[in-house]
């Protein structure tokens, strides 16, 4: 029986299962731009550039959480980063403009995203309506929500919201990081005991594995892919709200094409597009990948915003290559 | 109604666009009711002016993507890129006829138009060749010139909108030939030479196939790879040339902006037109109507006087009712009061069952042929 | 003795279908502790009455006894809930999750919510070795042979403890040893109590496995029986409702040939894929391919057709040396090949009927030269009433076709091409006994008409019947060829098979 192993270096002495080398892969390339950067630019081999990364993408890691649990059942949520704004516009606009108690709304636009989760998965699942398009509609539905709110920005000033903005949390070294990267580590810490040590998790890599199958083993497919998306939506939710302590203010143009930056993290961190096979771990080095990429550009310094794009784009094509030439190997 | 007229309008409602057309009819109506003479058309200045001229002109980017679009999404892919492909077309196009001496020159406007569209094609085989050679899933492969390809667009025009001043490349997405405007004989012909060489020629054939069953086509002799290319190559020229409709509409280039989620807005139409994103049937004039739909709905909420920005949740609406209309899940379940009609009696031996629509349910094949799994190729 | 109660009883079972009554007033009965097998051609009615049972589908008429109680399954996971199991027979398991964990989804042990991954290993090694395999049950299960995934599949449904067992086309993909494990884990099951229904085209296996079988014949009960009261002869008749001399006709080898060569093979090869040989096949004649499953038939078939690349060794037709490298220029050399994978590689669902006749002509002409429509209708009524597919209207999709009738699609394609070289793969596979017939007939008419054919089969008795010579393969290797006299029987076929195969 095979163990499925291929063997790094000369004699085999050093061997990584399969399933865990486009992780690997992406820890590697991590720790490379990590060190050429470090060489290249002052100021850049400290511990508090990576925590930067997380401090300016707690949100999105958030997000990409939500998003490996869709893309694990083998589905897709093009809606994410609309839910986002959405909890900002709903946020700010009660916060600011109503005066409600901050807790309140947090909970409020929470229970939205869930419930807007729960819709779209529950049309994809009843109705057989593909994920592409059932989350581009719930896309189309949370931005013109924003928009109906209001066109213009709104500020955040209340005080709960400035403080998560402002405070900083001190780590060893003068190192820091702000409680959204709190809250974030604590997300993915849930989610990663959720796919690994609760049925639902394991539900969710065998419907992603195959639906069909997971169906006529009996296991509850339909709860399960109502489910992903239900989290998608809530930390989609959560993810907007992060954002707004960080913009501190609510706009129907904040977090445009987020859903291709989650989908890119997804990707970059090994989880397959087609499902059953990833790992949560993944994400969040593949948000590392992308941020660090846009830290390493403005330290550079002279390279216009639009190097990122490109950028990202090879690194893309770099992965995707990569994961084809494993999985051809393997087959 | 008597039985027969019963069974005809049962195969009417059951056709694929009937649905999409009603939509369309009833989009059309509300515009009739909320603005004055929204049907009329006038002919002036030897130009036809109108609403619905105005649709149609609107509409003739979208209406190109989604026809490219179309053949993707038949072979069981799909083109993400179309929107960045629009910003780079329009942005080497620009960039080319801004420095040329005479902007008015139609020597140099052709030679620009033709040099950008040779990339653009280069830009289609490209991703063609990720999808067919290297093998990477379209929606991925796709991924990377649509994140890329904004970059590329800034690049070319180093992160300023462009501007220029040429009659002849206004003609494209502005001006008038034969009294219509010349976007709509655009894409006129683009449809008439789709269709030609799709149905006439067996090149849709191929598509389908390849689309339905990608290792059968190849066995059965048909070059997989070689339609695959084709099909991506000719979505990107579909989208070059819109992109192109696009900038000499505004006389400009905007790298950021042009064609920005036009994407969605084709593949929306595509699916509204009745093509399945899992590949196989396509349906050129389904995704024309898709297009339309999509077109009018923008300009009926102009015309109904609710604030532009609730155009996303119409969209949203609208996109959710066709594809549950579309659901055979969904109108089992909702139209569950409605008795179906009866079949005629079958003899046994040799003659098929009642013909169904394309959404009506599958005939049930009574053997042991093993559960086939559904798999969908790209989302 | 006094029989035990049945454990699933189904009287006046009814099941309609827009055109069709697939079931008309069946009766069925399983007891406890028995191999059962279910009988009947495609069409039949067995898959139904299979998916009526286990919830996939709703009754019309009549009513299920589940160990005396009525019950009416919604869905499959409630069957399984009430003790009915199905292993299907492309193992609908998650080949991306380990053994261990196909084996408990959803049922994993926990403690306080969290799964217990070492218990849910140990308690599936347990599973696993009850019976008689050992393998690594943290292994993803896609790393795992079809007959591994199999055990795997009934492994789960004896932990759900399940009453009923149903095992649809098991053994089609399986070899001679792995048929007799899994019979040997049957007859363990059967000791425990557990009522097996067993569908199957082997007839051979059905005797040699099962106690009682039920045959069912265009949706209607023929009748219940003990197997070893019914006599195999009778038990086609029963089936196909007439005589066998369709099928005895073709008794006696076929007349030695001797003609030109067509197709010469000299030390073609494909690593992974079959070690080289060196094959001469000459025109009109029949060469029969045998061996076990994996022993590289298609592999080698392949290779001719130029579906894969060979590595080594050259090709020549006709005394002129060509590489084929892709199907295309097989099909301009006049080689055609009928996979055997026939959903997967031969037919396109979505098309219809003619557009799947046609597809690989209109391939050889490219897209630039479309078939008139009318040439396409001529030809493909003619292929339809040649090979009598039934349905028989060429415009509807060919997934409403039963097997047999697809793979005549299928044939269609390939004959239309006119090919001087016809390979066909498991043609047979998997359709019914009258189909079989024609097919087999065909092939010995195309042969006398001068089309030489590679005829691939998993049944020996088939080979034997069709070929000039055969071509034995084990171990990815072509070991023999031999000549179709009377000295060459299944006995002399099987031996040479299994000899020096490692034990």
């Amino acid at each position: 029986m095979t163990t499925d192993t291929i063997a790094t270096g000369q004699a085999g002495r050093f061997a990584i299962p399969l399933r865990y080398v486009p992780v690997a892969v992406t820890a590697g390339l991590l720790i490379a731009m990590f060190t050429v950067g470090g060489i290249r630019y002052e100021g850049f081999a400290s511990g508090q550039v990576i925590l930067n990364v997380f401090v300016d993408n707690a949100f999105l890691l958030v997000v990409g959480v939500g998003m490996t649990f869709v893309i694990l059942a083998g589905g897709i949520d093009l809606s994410v980063g609309s839910v986002v704004a959405l909890s900002t516009m709903i946020t700010a606009s009660l916060v600011t403009n109503q005066g409600w108690p901050a807790p309140m709304v947090i909970v409020l636009v929470l229970a939205i995203g869930a419930a807007l989760g729960a819709g779209m998965g529950a049309i994809i699942h009843y109705f057989q309506v593909q994920p592409f398009i059932a989350t581009l509609a719930g896309m189309f539905l949370a931005r013109g929500l924003c928009y109906t709110i209001g066109t213009d920005s709104i500020p955040i000033t209340d005080g709960l919201f400035t403080a998560f903005a402002q405070t900083r949390i001190d780590l060893f070294g003068e190192m820091w990081i702000s409680p959204s990267v709190v809250i974030a580590t604590v997300v993915v810490l849930i989610a990663a005991y959720v796919l690994h040590y609760t049925r639902l998790g394991r539900t969710v890599y065998a419907v992603g594995g195959s639906e069909q199958s997971a169906l006529l083993m009996g296991l509850p497919v339909g709860r399960t892919k109502i489910a992903v998306y239900t989290i998608s939506g809530l930390c989609s939710a959560l993810g907007g709200i992060l954002l707004s302590f960080y913009m501190l203010s609510g706009y129907g143009l904040h977090a445009v094409g987020m859903e291709l930056d989650a989908i890119a993290a997804v990707v970059i961190g090994g989880t397959l597009l087609t499902g059953g096979s990833g790992y949560l771990l993944g994400t969040v080095l593949g948000i590392l990948v992308l941020g660090l990429t846009q830290t390493i550009i403005s330290f550079e310094g002279t390279l216009s915003s639009w190097w990122t794009r490109i950028f990202i784009g090879l690194l893309l094509f770099a992965f995707i290559l990569l994961q084809r030439l494993i999985g051809a190997r393997r087959t | 109604m008597s039985p027969v007229g019963n069974r005809a309008l049962g195969a009417l409602t059951r056709h694929r666009l009937f649905w999409p057309a009603m939509i369309l009819v009833a989009l059309l109506a509300l515009n009739v009711v909320f603005t004055d003479n929204f049907l009329n058309v006038q002919m002036r200045d030897g130009h036809l002016y109108g609403s619905l001229i105005d649709i149609l002109r609107f509409g003739a980017p979208l209406i190109l993507v989604a026809l490219g679009m179309t053949l993707v999404i038949a072979t069981g892919g799909i083109d993400l890129s179309v929107g960045s492909v629009v910003a780079i077309s329009g942005a080497l196009a620009c960039l080319q006829i801004s420095e040329l001496a005479d902007q008015n020159a139609v020597g140099g406007v052709l030679s620009a138009i033709g040099l950008t569209l040779v990339v653009i094609l280069a830009l289609g085989a490209w991703n063609g060749f990720l999808v067919a050679v290297v093998g990477i899933q379209p929606i991925i492969a796709t991924l990377i010139l649509m994140v890329a390809g904004r970059g590329l667009a800034q690049l070319i025009a180093d992160g300023q909108i462009i501007t220029i001043n040429s009659s002849p490349y206004k003609l494209i997405g502005g001006g008038y030939w034969l009294t219509l405007p010349f976007g709509i004989l655009v894409v006129i012909a683009l449809i008439a030479l789709t269709a030609f060489l799709t149905r006439r020629l067996a090149l849709g054939m191929f598509i389908e196939s390849v689309g339905g069953n990608a290792e059968a086509s190849r066995l059965s002799g048909i070059r997989s790879r070689g339609v695959l290319i084709v099909a991506y190559t000719f979505c990107g020229l579909c989208a070059g040339i819109a992109g192109l409709m696009i900038s000499s509409n505004v006389s400009s280039a905007d790298g950021n902006n042009a064609g920005l989620w036009i994407e969605l807005d084709a593949i929306l139409a595509v699916v509204i037109g009745g093509t399945s994103l899992a590949g196989g049937r396509f349906s050129l004039s389904g995704t024309v109507l898709g297009a339309l739909i999509i077109q009018t709905l923008t300009t009926t909420i102009y015309s109904i006087g609710v604030p532009p920005e609730t155009t996303l949740l119409f969209k949203a609406l609208v996109v959710t009712i066709v594809c549950l209309l579309q659901s055979p899940a969904f109108r089992q379940k909702a139209f569950r009061w409605r008795r179906p009609v009866p079949p005629p009696p079958v003899p046994r031996e040799g003659s098929s069952p009642p013909s169904a629509g394309v959404g009506a349910e599958r005939q049930v094949r009574e053997e042991d042929e093993p559960v086939r799994e559904e798999t969908v190729r790209n989302r | 003795m006094e029989q035990p109660a049945p454990i699933v009883r189904m009287s006046g079972i009814g099941k309609r279908f827009p055109g069709v009554k697939a079931l008309d007033d069946v009766g069925f009965r399983l007891l406890p502790g028995e191999v059962h097998a279910l009988m009947g051609e495609n069409g039949a009615g067995k898959s139904t009455l299979i998916k009526v049972l286990t919830g996939v589908y709703g009754v019309d008429e009549g009513e299920i006894e589940l160990a005396g109680e009525p019950v009416a399954f919604s869905s499959p996971s409630a069957a399984q809930q009430a003790g009915i199991s199905t292993v299907y027979q492309e193992v609908n398991l998650c080949g991306n999750l380990s053994v261990a964990e196909n084996i408990f989804v959803g049922r994993e042990p926990r403690r306080w919510g969290r799964i217990q991954w070492r218990e849910m290993r140990r308690r599936a090694e347990e599973l696993i070795g009850g019976l008689d395999l050992h393998i690594d049950v943290s292994a993803p299960l896609a790393s795992c042979s079809l007959a591994v995934q199999q055990m795997v599949a009934i492994a789960r449904a004896v932990d759900i403890e399940a009453k009923v067992l149903i095992l649809d086309e098991p053994t089609s993909s399986l070899d001679a040893d792995e048929v007799a494990q899994l019979f040997r884990v049957m007859r363990r099951l059967k000791e425990k109590g557990i009522a097996i229904l067993f569908v199957s085209h082997f007839l051979d296996q059905i005797y040699e496995i099962s106690d009682r079988m039920t045959i069912l014949r265009n949706g209607k009960l023929v009748g219940e029986y003990l197997t070893r009261e019914l006599p195999q002869v009778d038990l086609i008749a029963k089936m196909i409702g007439r005589e066998l001399a369709d099928l005895e006709k073709l008794e006696g080898k076929p007349p030695a040939r001797v003609a030109e060569p067509l197709v010469e093979a000299s030390d073609l090869g494909r690593a992974g894929g079959v070690n080289p040989f060196t094959l001469t096949i000459r025109q009109g004649e029949v060469i029969g391919l045998a061996g076990l499953l994996g022993s590289g038939r298609t592999e080698l078939a392949r290779l001719l057709f130029g579906a894969d690349h060979a590595d080594s060794g050259s090709l020549r037709v006709e005394g002129r040396r060509v590489a084929l490298r892709t199907p295309r220029a097989a099909m301009n050399q006049k080689i055609a090949f009928c996979s055997e994978n026939r959903r997967a590689e031969g037919l396109v669902d979505e098309l219809t009927v003619r557009e799947n006749i046609v597809l690989a002509l209109q391939a050889a002409r490219g897209w630039s030269r479309p078939l008139p429509r009318r040439r396409q209708d001529e030809l493909v009524a003619k292929y339809i009433a040649v090979l009598n597919i039934r349905p028989g209207d060429p415009e509807q999709p060919v997934r409403t076709l039963s097997g047999g009738n697809q793979q005549k699609v299928l044939l269609a394609r390939w004959l239309i091409m006119e090919p001087r070289l016809l390979i066909l793969d498991e043609p047979t596979r998997g359709i019914d006994v009258g189909a079989k017939a024609e097919i087999q007939r065909l092939v010995v008419e195309l042969s006398d008409g001068g089309m030489a054919v590679l005829f691939i089969s998993a049944e020996l008795e088939e080979v034997l019947r069709l070929s000039h010579r055969v071509g034995v393969l084990r171990d990815r290797t072509l070991i023999a060829q031999l000549d179709n006299d009377d000295a060459l029987t299944t006995d002399v076929l099987m031996q040479k098979i299994a000899s020096g195969a490692p034990v």
